[in-house]
């Protein structure tokens, strides 16, 4: 049994998830939209740290609110004008939209009912995962530590910077 | 024997080919035509030492003290190692016939190729174009020909024999710019490609069989004590056909296995000897220049066949069926060859029927051979002609080539009466003619006589209707030298441009050949070429005989009485017809015309061919064929073709370039995956 | 009441599916960038739940959320940087009309 906070923290969460994730699709000034996505993964940062990982929640808003938004917002400002919206929407591409939404959600939707013995377990007690035992487990090279991801996502991320570079740069 | 004379004399025309065929483009004429003829005069300086070592040194390795020729492997190179028993070697075998071909081939070589120095250029001196690609060809060919015939082993054989096959296809399509020669030496290399086919299988059988390629094991056995030599033997023959009578299947379509092989193998002679029906190819390949006839088409190619049914005659003779093959293969041949060379109007064309009878007689000398008759005359006398035809036929020939290059024709129609113009030419074609039509005391007589004896030995009907060949040869002959230098006196237009004479390089060989052929006759022979190495000319004590006047001495004149007079009477004949110029022939002609016509036709063998390759194989099989291909096969393909481009067409939109498509439907299809992945979990 | 797996898989599942939405609907290619985020995010957002209630000793879930999100950044960064390349040659940034790509 869940303290009535923690069920309305939940139901916060949830239904701005759920509202703002909708949002983001369908309105149609993309800076909105842009809008609408930082909410949606504050949303999702939040629910981080209902479920006990803060570091998470923090890396979340760093990366995602703080990095990747930005970096959308500067690109909308580049390329669009501000307060233009996009033309409505043909009935045709929507149709196609909606039917491959609904299916996955349908399919998916099936699959979560339909397994429910684990759909339903509760939540288990957890210690917040301490600061060393991350730092150790990024550094380490044992059994679930992971050194070598780390130094691949760097490489991969200074391949992306430069490939960034090369590919935005005016010739 | 040291290795290095006989090694030499491979060599020798194998690095003129290719020192002429690579760099004489970049020579003048003249220094290539006298580098090949200087290369193949060593060769015959060479092949004649080395053929006088093996006859008269006495060494033990090439006679042995009761006179008996020997077989000499002077070297054997494994060359071809496939399996423990599959193995092909290349090397150089002495042996009666192998040396007297050593004299014959580079003879009549070196003759070509100081004959050709003078023809192959014209009345203004100006050479053929070319020229140096001619001596190319002919040094590549005096190397396929001396390889061919000191073969080893069938194999080592069968490679230079397709070596001579293709040397005569280059030689006869020298004239590549002339359809009629480029569909002659076509037609030379099908015909013999064909026979060449049976060759093969006959030694795929026969080796097949006996488990090895080497004569020294199919035909002799080894002699004690003397490496690399061996001698003739009819007990290892006896045991070739013991390996086929205890073989599990010794039989094949009602005759024994080994008849069939020897007969395949036979039938590549056929091809290359042209002996009927696989003929055609010679008389068309006069196509190529004359000396190139004279060389390869009169006096050794042609011969090939010969030479290989003599090389096997142990094995022929465990078979007879086969040797009566051959004698009725090539009395037939004989006879019609010499039919036909009665009508001919192109000089070279008579000529070529007359070789082609000409070795149909050796064919059935070979055939007729028995060693209880005379120690196997026949084989003694089918090389002997083989060597005096192979040097009156070239003489023959290359007078031919002075007359076309006289005047610039074929035809003897454009000849007529040029004794007096000509008469080096003159004499020399006489000489010729009285030795082909077996006149005492030249070449021809004595062993054209030793064949008519062998057939005598052998029974009446065959002696009988060879010597009645012989006498058509001695008609036909003559009537072509009484049309070329008698008949009717040559109009000359224009005194400054009267035949004559040709230059040295042309009649030396003339002159030499002629030479030759007066005296060939007279070699002992029979103490020089015998089937098993015997000598046939011993006294009482057992000693060989010898001397100029051996062979006249062991005439048997009944025999050569009536050859003599049948030739006589034809010489005779055709001197009444055809001396001056009168309506006798036309009379005869018009007496029989059908007969008349069909030998001018040649029996309508080259139509009988054209039909069933046309019509029949053409038309009945080919087109089927050729209408599945186009239909079936072509139009799978096409099908296939169609199909993948219309399936092309019609996806052609998915790949539209548009991403969100592309999303649409890798998520349509997972979805489709994932739903069939629960439906079968549940 | 116990908030379950489940309660926290349904508003990933949604988020998802206003993904797919976003992604095909949309002709914008920021847009559909932005798309893109959301699909990402509601899959981190599965692996942390079953992380935190399947196994909670554990942090492969935490981590791999962590190298994704690293991976999200770098492919955004790339991604825009091909987007105003493109804005850049063709004034136009609608997906429907970059079809020459597919060569």
């Amino acid at each position: 049994m869940e303290s009535v906070g923690s069920i309305i923290m939940y139901v916060i969460i949830a239904l701005s998830i759920i509202v703002f994730s909708v949002l983001t699709v369908t309105t149609r000034k993309i800076l909105r939209s842009a809008t609408y996505l930082l909410f949606t993964l504050f949303a999702t940062a939040a629910l981080y740290f209902k479920l006990d990982y803060e570091f998470l929640g923090a890396v979340q808003i760093a990366v995602y609110a703080g990095g990747i938004v930005v970096l959308f917002v500067f690109s909308i400002l580049l390329t669009s004008h501000p307060g233009h919206s996009s033309e409505k929407l043909v009935s045709r591409k929507r149709v196609l939209g909606l039917t491959l939404a609904v299916a996955t959600l349908v399919i998916a939707g099936y699959a979560l009912i339909s397994r429910c013995s684990v759909m339903f377990a509760k939540l288990p007690q957890m210690d917040n995962p301490s600061m060393q035992k991350i730092g150790e487990t990024l550094m380490g090279t044992g059994n679930g530590e992971y050194l070598l991801p780390f130094e691949a996502i760097s490489v991969l991320l200074l391949a992306c910077i430069i490939g960034g570079v090369v590919v935005a740069r005016k010739r | 024997m040291d290795i290095t004379l006989p090694l030499l004399i491979l060599v020798i025309p194998l690095f003129m080919f290719l020192l002429l065929g690579l760099t004489g483009m970049k020579m003048s004429h003249r220094l290539a035509g006298t580098l090949g003829t200087l290369g193949m005069g060593t060769v015959l300086v060479l092949s004649y030492i080395t053929a006088f070592t093996y006859f008269y040194s006495g060494a033990p390795e090439f006679i042995t003290t009761a006179g008996e020729r020997l077989q000499y492997t002077v070297f054997n190179v494994t060359w071809l190692q496939f399996t423990d028993s599959l193995v092909i070697n290349l090397g150089f075998l002495l042996d009666p016939i192998s040396a007297m071909m050593l004299i014959v081939i580079p003879t009549i070589s070196f003759m070509v190729h100081l004959y050709s120095l003078g023809y192959m250029r014209d009345h203004h001196g100006v050479y053929e174009h070319g020229f140096q690609r001619f001596y190319a060809f002919l040094s590549l060919f005096s190397f396929s020909m001396l390889g061919l015939v000191v073969a080893t082993n069938i194999f080592q054989m069968y490679i230079f024999w397709e070596l001579v096959g293709a040397s005569s296809y280059l030689l006869i399509g020298f004239y590549y710019k002339k359809p009629s020669a480029v569909s002659a030496s076509k037609k030379a290399f099908i015909v013999t490609r064909f026979a060449d086919l049976g060759f093969l299988i006959g030694i795929l059988i026969l080796s097949f069989y006996t488990g090895t390629f080497n004569f020294a094991d199919l035909t002799s056995a080894p002699v004690d004590g003397i490496a690399n030599v061996s001698q003739v033997s009819l007990t290892t023959a006896e045991g070739i056909k013991a390996l086929f009578t205890n073989s599990p299947a010794p039989m094949f379509m009602g005759a024994s296995v080994m008849t069939w092989a020897l007969v395949l193998i036979f039938m590549g002679g056929m091809g290359k000897s042209a002996m009927m029906p696989l003929h055609i190819w010679l008389p068309d390949a006069m196509e190529g220049p004359t000396p190139v006839s004279a060389l390869i088409h009169a006096a050794t190619m042609v011969v090939a066949g010969v030479y290989l049914v003599a090389r096997l005659f142990p094995l022929y003779l465990m078979e007879t069926a086969a040797l009566d093959i051959i004698v009725v293969v090539g009395a037939l041949t004989a006879f019609y060859a010499a039919m036909v060379a009665c009508t001919q109007v192109d000089i070279k064309r008579v000529l070529a029927f007359s070789t082609i009878s000409q070795i149909a007689f050796m064919m059935v000398s070979l055939g007729v051979a028995r060693p209880e008759f005379h120690h196997g005359l026949g084989y003694m006398a089918g090389m002997f002609h083989l060597f005096t035809h192979a040097m009156f036929k070239a003489l023959l020939f290359l007078c031919a080539g002075a007359l076309i290059h006289a005047i610039g024709s074929n035809d003897y129609t454009a000849m007529h009466g040029l004794r007096k113009y000509m008469p080096i030419t003159h004499i020399t074609f006489l000489i010729g003619c009285l030795a082909i039509a077996g006149i005492i005391p030249f070449a021809g007589f004595f062993s054209k006589d030793e064949i008519l004896t062998a057939c005598f030995g052998h029974s009446i009907v065959w002696y009988i209707w060879m010597s009645l060949v012989a006498g058509l040869t001695a008609f036909y002959m003559f009537r072509l030298y009484y049309l070329i230098f008698w008949w009717k006196e040559h109009k000359v237009e224009d005194p400054h441009h009267a035949p004559h004479d040709q230059p040295w390089t042309m009649t030396a060989p003339l002159v030499i050949l002629a030479a030759i052929s007066c005296v060939a006759g007279f070699v002992p022979f029979g103490n020089l070429v015998t089937w098993n190495g015997h000598p046939m000319f011993v006294n009482e004590n057992g000693e060989m005989t010898s001397g100029f006047l051996t062979n006249l001495e062991n005439l048997d004149w009944s025999v050569a009485g009536i050859s003599l007079a049948v030739a006589i009477i034809a010489i005779l004949i055709a001197t009444a017809m055809y001396k001056k110029e009168n309506p006798l022939p036309a009379k005869m002609k018009n007496a029989l015309p059908a007969l008349w016509d069909w030998c001018f036709h040649r029996f309508y063998w080259d139509e009988l061919y054209q039909f069933i390759t046309h019509k029949i194989i053409f038309g009945c099989i080919c087109k089927p064929i050729a209408w599945f291909d186009r239909h079936i096969i072509d139009g799978s393909m096409d099908g296939l073709a169609y199909v993948t481009n219309k399936a092309s067409e019609a996806i052609k939109g998915f790949q539209s370039g548009k991403v969100q498509m592309y999303v649409w439907f890798y998520l349509i299809g997972a979805l489709l995956l994932g739903a069939i992945t629960l439906i079968c979990l549940i | 009441m116990d908030i379950t797996v489940i309660y926290y898989l349904v508003p990933s599942l949604i988020m998802f599916c206003c993904g797919v939405y976003g992604f095909v609907t949309r002709k914008n290619m920021i847009a559909m960038l932005i798309s893109l985020e959301l699909m990402l995010n509601s899959v981190d957002i599965n692996f942390v739940v079953f992380n935190r209630f399947l196994f909670p000793n554990q942090l492969e879930g935490m981590f791999f959320t962590l190298f994704a999100i690293a991976i999200a950044a770098a492919e955004t960064a790339l991604a825009i940087a091909i987007i105003i390349n493109i804005f850049r040659a063709s004034k136009n940034i609608d997906a429907t009309d970059v079809t020459k790509m597919k060569f």
